[in-house]
């Protein structure tokens, strides 16, 4: 009798026991989910990500819980739609839905501003081979200088799922952290007269036909030259075609709000599932924060770097400000632009530019991840 | 292939291809914009009904 009492006692003392004794890289990624949770509940960070990754990140760090095992609710919810790529791809989804291309259409070249804005991606992914990262590694680290989540998740959980967890949240967070890395990037590579110029306001130059078939276009043509990555151009474009064509308005509600919703909370949940304590905690996980940092940084510049050479051809009617708009974190980069514009003049309104650079930066970073994808195939390494 | 070849590649054609497409693509908006323009469907009122 005593011996069957012992027996049970030991079944709900082995959590605490396994804690004291081999349990302190939990302990610390409990703190992290704490942290996350906090950053997103009281600071407002990204709180639809940082919340559900912080909450599965504490879950999955109490010892001996077994969420992450084979039938687990964490591991059931990765295998649901992280390991098939599911769940970035119904967000992209919603992300097209909720996008509104028109000031990229009514001045397309800023499209370019775009492009630019990914140039951190290729750089980062070069520190991250000299650092020692695999090439499969390297691509998925590179791609948090996308400044794009779903993207981010999509390359990371094909092609380097050990590091989804660290990736993640470092694309989150830098997407947060925008207005507080951009701004002194962007001082220091303008100078006072190019803050302050000012751009003409383009409205109303779209028609409702260039807004209907600009998606279909812009599947059709990437799609054809990165093919590998139309599933995260289709499904962008798919939502952005059903917005545009207002006969599906139900689709579309559905799309911004309740699947978004859905998948926003399982998302976060399955990545905090990847951050168990002795798996995340490593220096390459240092490593991975400090490369993404170096992308984001590096991705601002170029922006910037190409709006002054627009503003040089354009005989100095583009301000170059608008160049760092062209990441993927949207529309916050564009905020932070309109900022920065009416720092040094209070007249200034860039935020319509800046959006187009932002959408543009959208696009081109669903873009990058395409070709890098497309030219992994071409070498046979995927 | 060593990874200074594979990153160097990587480099070279991703950012090129990058700004490639996005290039073409920036051209075929312009083009949509010449063939819709949008003063065009200010004179045609619309029927759809939403």
């Amino acid at each position: 009798m005593w011996e069957s009492v012992a027996t049970g006692l030991a079944g709900l003392t082995s959590g605490v026991a396994y804690l004291f004794s081999e349990g302190l890289p939990n302990v610390v990624m409990m703190a992290v989910g704490s942290l996350l949770i906090y950053l997103g509940v009281r600071k407002g960070v990204e709180p639809l990500l940082l919340v559900p990754i912080g909450f599965g990140c504490f879950l999955v760090n109490i010892p001996l819980s077994d969420l992450m095992e084979s039938g687990g609710l964490l591991r059931t919810l990765y295998q649901m739609g992280i390991a098939n790529e599911l769940f970035p791809l119904l967000i992209f989804v919603g992300i097209g839905a909720m996008t509104d291309f028109t000031p990229l259409l009514a001045n397309p070249k800023i499209l370019l501003l775009g492009a630019a804005g990914q140039t951190g991606i290729f750089l980062t992914l070069f520190l991250a081979l000299a650092l020692g990262f695999s090439e499969l590694e390297a691509v998925s680290i590179g791609i948090i200088g996308a400044c794009d989540g779903p993207t981010a998740i999509y390359v990371t959980s094909q092609y380097a799922p050990q590091l989804l967890g660290a990736v993640s949240v470092a694309a989150y967070s830098y997407m947060s952290l925008v207005p507080i890395i951009q701004p002194p990037i962007m001082r220091l590579f303008t100078t006072s007269r190019e803050r302050t110029i000012r751009m003409q306001i383009a409205r109303g130059k779209v028609s409702a036909r260039t807004r209907l078939l600009f998606p279909l276009v812009a599947t059709c043509i990437t799609g054809l030259i990165a093919p590998k990555g139309l599933p995260l151009m289709g499904t962008i474009m798919l939502g952005n075609f059903m917005k545009e064509c207002g006969a599906v308005a139900r689709l579309v509600n559905a799309s911004q709000n309740e699947i978004a919703n859905v998948v926003t909370l399982f998302l976060g949940l399955a990545i905090g599932g990847t951050m168990e304590g002795h798996a995340f905690l490593k220096p390459q996980t240092l490593a991975i924060f400090g490369l993404g940092f170096v992308a984001i940084c590096v991705d601002t510049a170029a922006g910037i770097l190409l709006g002054k050479l627009f503003c040089f051809l354009s005989g100095g009617k583009i301000n170059p400000l608008i160049g760092a708009a062209g990441i993927s974190a949207y529309p916050m980069a564009a905020r932070v632009v309109q900022i920065q514009g009416q720092r040094y003049d209070k007249k200034n309104y860039l935020l319509m530019h800046a959006m187009g650079a932002n959408t543009g930066g959208q696009i081109g970073s669903v873009m990058a991840a395409s070709v890098m994808l497309s030219v992994l195939k071409g070498m046979g390494l995927i | 292939m060593d990874k200074w070849t594979f990153g160097l590649t990587m480099l070279l054609v991703g950012t090129g291809g990058t700004f490639a497409t996005l290039g073409i693509l920036s051209l075929c908006i312009a083009l949509l914009g010449r063939f819709f323009p949008s003063h065009l469907e200010a004179e045609r009122p619309s029927n759809r009904n939403h």
